[in-house]
C-alpha cells in the first residue's frame, strides 16, 4: 500500500493511503477532539458525517479549517492542531451546540459520563457568547428507552447504529433547520416504530439525549416495601462490568461483591439468571435434538436451522421483519422469564409466599429486558413474572444510593437454589455463548459420551457473522452465530433463499453480545472494552467447578421435583413462549380518501 | 400485526410511480412528487408503502418530505392557492399577498380551510416575471396581483362552489 508522508503539529509521520488527519494525530500521541464521530474497530461500526466541525485543523494552503475526522491525509500535508485560529474555532463551534442545549447538566442522567460535558470541561468553556431561543421537543417515554431530544446535538451516531449496524431503521433526521430532530417516522412514539429496544443508540449517545427507563426507584420502593418478599437476579454480562462503575480496571470480575452489595441493598434473596440459563439450555437442546431426530428421520416439516431466542430485541426484530420465519426460533423463553417463571410458582411454593407478595427484579445489561418483561404472554393475571429490570448502570446507582462502598466488600455466593450455576450459564453473556452452552449439552446427551474438552474455541471470537461444525460422534452439526442484528438480517436472507444451511443457529443484538448491551456501563466506543469483558466471562467459565447446563444439581431437582423432564407439558406452559407477526400489510380502503 | 389502509387508487398511483422510476431509492424524490401531483399530497400510509416498495426505512421517507417544504401531508383544498415568492415576485409585493390570504382564509400557509375549498402554498418562480406577482389557483394564472384583488379572486371560486 502506499504510504504517505506528513506532519502534524510538526511532528513527522508516515500513514498509509486513506489514513484520516484524526486516526494519523492519534498516532503521534496528538488528541484532536471529535463529537460527531465514532470508530469501534473490529466491529465495523463508523459515524462519520463530518457534522459537528469540533476536530477542524489547519492545513497548510487550504483557506478553510478541515474536518479531522473526514479529510484523508495526502502526501506533505502540513497540520497544525493547536493554532490561535484553531482552538478559536472550536470553542466558537462548541458554544454554538451549548447554547442549544438545556443547561441541566446536575440533574442529566448522563452527567459525568456526557461527552458534551466532559469536551466543554477539558476546553475550559466558563461561558456562552450566545444566546437565542433553544429548540424544544415532547419527551418520548418508552418502557426500555426515553428521548428528551432537547439534548440532541444531531451527530447522528444513534442512527448509524439503529440503521446501518441494527438495520432496524426506526430512527432518521426529520424536518429541517433549527427543527432539525432525529426521530421516527412522524413524530411516532419509539413504542409504535420499528424499534426493537436494542438500545444500541443509547449506548452511544453522547449526550442524554437517549437514557434507558429507570426503574431504581421502584426497586427502592419494593425494597423498602416489608409486604414483599424481593428476589434479585443477575445476568452474566452484569458482574463483567459492574466494576468499571467503581474503578476496577476494565474486565475485572465482581461477582461476590455484587452478590455481597445485593444483599445489603436489602434483596431477601440474591439470585443468579445463570440458574435459569442452564433451563433455557435443557430446554432449547431438548428441542434441537427433538428436531434433529426427525430431520435425520427424514420428516420434512421439521424447521431447521433452530434459532436461540434469549435476545428480546431479536425476537421483536423477527416478529416485524420476518414473520413467516417466526416457527423457526426455539420457544425457550430467555432466561431472565424462566428465572421469573420459576421463581413466581416452584419457588414462591417452596417458601409459601404468594406470587403476588414476590417482587422479582432482574440486573441486566441491556435496555430491552425491560420492554420483555412487559410482553402479556410473560404476565399471570396482569402480574408479570418479572417486576422490574434494572440495568447494570442503575444497579451501579442504586449502590452509591445506599452509601455502600462497593470496593470494601467482601465477596459472598448467591443463595440457593436458584442461585446455583455453572460456566455455561455464564458463557450466555458474549456472543457464542449461548450456541456453546447448547453445544455442551447437546453433545452429551445426544452422543451418550463425555466431552473430553468442554472448550469450543471455534464458537468464540468477535467476527460478526462466524460458523463451525462440530462434530456429534459421526454425526457434523453445522452451527452459526451473530451478533448485530443488520449481521442476523444477512443470515436469515441467506436462509431464506436456501443459500446456507445450518442446524442451530445463535443470534444476539448487540456488538458483542450482552456484554456490549445497551444498560453497560459506557464504552465510549472503544471496542478494547468489550474484549476485556470477554475475557473476564471466559476466565470465569473456565474456573467453575461444573460448566455444564446439565449437571446443575438443582436445576436438576427442579426437574425432578416439579416439571418432570425438559418439553413436558408443564415445562411447556412455563418456560416457552409463542412469537407474533408485528410486521406491516397494506390492506385496501376504498371507505376513505 | 399492522395494517396499512389505503384506497386502491393510492395503491395504485404509488404502484406506477415506483415501478416507473425501477424502484431506485435514490429517485425517492421524484416518486414523491408524482404521487404527491397525483393524490395531492403524502399522508403517513402513502409513505409507510413508498418505504415498502423501495425497500427502505418510513423514517427515512418522511425525513425527505419533513425537510422539503413542498412536499405536503395535508390534503390541498380543492382550490390550491399557489403565491410566488421568487425574487421578481417578492420584491413586487407578493409577500403582501400572501398576508392577505392568509387574513381572508384564515389559515397559515400549508394549511387548509376547514370546508376544504382552499389551501395555500408559496412556490418559487413559475416562469412569468412580467407578471410579478403571480397568483396560481388550480391551473390559472393570475398576473400582477394587488392585495385588494385577493378578495375577487377568493369570491370567484366560492360562487362557482354553489
Amino acid at each position: 500500500m502506499k504510504k504517505i508522508h506528513l506532519t502534524i503539529d510538526n511532528k513527522a509521520i508516515e500513514v498509509a493511503e486513506g489514513t484520516t488527519i484524526l486516526e494519523a494525530a492519534q498516532k503521534v500521541g496528538i488528541h484532536i477532539p471529535a463529537l460527531c464521530h465514532m470508530k469501534m474497530d473490529d466491529i465495523h461500526i463508523e459515524n462519520r458525517p463530518g457534522g459537528c466541525r469540533i476536530c477542524s485543523v489547519e492545513v497548510k494552503g487550504k483557506r478553510n479549517l478541515s474536518p479531522a475526522c473526514a479529510t484523508k491525509c495526502l502526501d506533505g500535508m502540513e497540520i497544525k492542531t493547536n493554532t490561535i485560529r484553531v482552538i478559536h474555532a472550536r470553542r466558537n463551534i462548541l458554544e454554538l451546540i451549548i447554547s442549544d442545549h438545556p443547561y441541566e447538566c446536575l440533574t442529566c442522567a448522563k452527567s459525568g459520563q456526557c461527552e458534551l460535558q466532559t469536551m466543554a470541561q477539558d476546553l475550559g468553556i466558563r461561558e456562552i457568547h450566545f444566546e437565542g431561543e433553544k429548540s424544544t421537543y415532547r419527551e418520548d417515554f418508552s418502557k426500555a428507552i426515553i428521548r428528551d431530544m432537547d439534548k440532541c446535538i444531531l451527530c447522528r451516531r444513534c442512527i448509524t447504529m439503529c440503521s446501518d449496524f441494527q438495520t432496524v431503521h426506526a430512527l432518521s433526521a426529520v424536518e429541517r433547520g433549527f427543527e432539525a430532530v432525529v426521530s421516527p417516522a412522524f413524530h411516532m412514539d419509539l413504542n409504535e416504530s420499528s424499534c426493537t429496544f436494542c438500545g444500541q443508540c443509547v449506548a452511544v449517545c453522547p449526550t442524554g439525549a437517549l437514557s434507558e427507563a429507570d426503574y431504581s426507584k421502584d426497586v427502592i420502593q419494593a425494597l423498602a416495601n416489608p409486604e414483599y418478599t424481593v428476589i434479585a437476579q443477575t445476568a452474566p454480562a452484569v458482574r463483567a462490568a459492574l466494576g468499571e462503575s467503581f474503578g476496577y480496571p476494565v474486565g475485572t470480575s465482581v461477582t461476590g461483591q455484587m452478590v455481597t452489595a445485593l444483599k445489603n441493598l436489602g434483596f431477601d434473596y440474591v439470585f443468579d439468571t445463570d440458574f435459569a440459563a442452564d433451563m433455557t439450555i435443557m430446554e432449547e437442546s431438548a428441542e434441537l435434538l427433538e428436531r434433529l431426530t426427525r430431520h435425520l428421520e427424514g420428516d420434512k416439516t421439521v424447521k431447521l436451522p433452530i434459532l436461540t431466542s434469549c435476545c428480546p430485541a431479536w425476537v421483536r426484530f423477527i416478529e416485524q421483519n420476518f414473520p413467516d420465519m417466526k416457527e423457526i426460533p426455539s420457544t425457550t423463553r430467555s432466561p431472565q422469564q424462566i428465572f421469573g417463571a420459576i421463581a413466581k410458582s416452584y419457588f414462591a411454593e417452596k417458601i409459601g409466599v404468594p406470587r403476588e407478595k414476590l417482587i422479582v427484579v432482574s440486573i441486566m445489561p441491556c435496555v430491552a429486558k425491560k420492554y420483555e418483561c412487559e410482553r402479556d404472554e410473560f404476565k399471570v393475571d396482569g402480574d408479570p413474572d418479572v417486576n422490574f429490570s434494572i440495568t447494570t448502570r442503575e444497579l451501579a446507582r442504586l449502590i452509591k444510593i445506599s452509601n455502600i462502598d462497593f470496593k470494601q466488600l467482601e465477596p459472598s455466593e448467591f443463595d440457593q437454589p436458584l442461585g446455583e450455576s455453572t460456566g455455561a450459564g455464564l458463557i450466555f453473556g458474549t456472543t457464542g455463548g449461548v450456541i456453546e452452552a447448547a453445544t455442551r449439552t447437546a453433545y452429551e446427551l445426544q452422543t451418550g459420551k463425555k466431552l473430553k474438552k468442554i472448550d469450543f474455541e471455534s464458537l468464540r471470537g468477535m467476527e460478526a457473522i462466524r460458523s463451525a461444525t462440530v462434530d456429534f460422534n459421526g454425526l457434523p452439526i453445522k452451527i452459526g452465530i451473530a451478533h448485530g442484528l443488520g449481521h442476523a438480517r444477512k443470515l436469515l436472507e441467506e436462509i431464506q433463499e436456501g443459500r446456507c444451511h445450518y442446524h442451530a443457529i445463535e443470534i444476539m443484538s448487540c456488538p458483542g453480545g450482552c456484554i456490549g448491551g445497551g444498560g453497560q456501563p459506557f464504552h465510549h466506543n472503544k471496542t478494547s472494552i468489550l474484549l476485556e469483558r470477554q475475557k473476564a466471562i471466559y476466565s470465569e467459565d473456565k474456573q467453575m467447578k461444573i460448566r455444564k447446563s446439565h449437571e446443575n444439581a438443582s436445576v436438576m431437582k427442579v426437574y425432578e421435583e416439579f416439571l418432570g423432564h425438559p418439553l413436558s407439558e408443564k415445562a411447556e406452559h412455563l418456560l416457552h413462549t409463542s412469537y407474533f407477526d408485528r410486521s406491516s400489510q397494506i390492506t385496501i380502503d376504498d371507505s376513505e380518501m | 400485526m399492522k395494517t396499512i389502509k389505503l384506497s386502491s387508487f393510492a395503491i395504485e398511483t404509488v404502484e406506477e410511480a415506483c415501478s416507473d422510476f425501477q424502484y431506485r431509492e435514490d429517485e425517492l424524490i421524484n416518486i414523491l412528487h408524482r404521487c404527491q401531483h397525483k393524490l395531492g399530497y403524502l399522508p403517513a400510509e402513502v409513505q409507510e408503502i413508498i418505504a415498502q416498495k423501495l425497500q427502505m426505512s418510513v423514517a427515512k421517507v418522511y425525513g425527505v418530505v419533513s425537510f422539503y417544504s413542498f412536499f405536503s401531508m395535508i390534503p390541498q383544498g380543492k382550490h390550491p392557492i399557489s403565491i410566488c415568492m421568487g425574487t421578481a415576485c417578492y420584491v413586487r409585493g407578493a409577500e403582501k399577498l400572501v398576508d392577505e390570504f392568509k387574513r381572508q382564509l384564515r389559515i397559515d400557509v400549508g394549511e387548509t380551510t376547514q370546508d376544504g375549498n382552499f389551501s395555500l402554498s408559496c412556490l418559487r418562480c413559475v416562469g412569468a416575471c412580467g407578471l410579478a406577482p403571480i397568483v396560481m389557483v388550480g391551473d390559472k394564472v393570475y398576473g400582477r396581483v394587488s392585495a385588494k384583488q385577493v378578495k375577487d379572486i377568493i369570491s370567484e371560486y366560492q360562487k362557482s362552489m354553489v
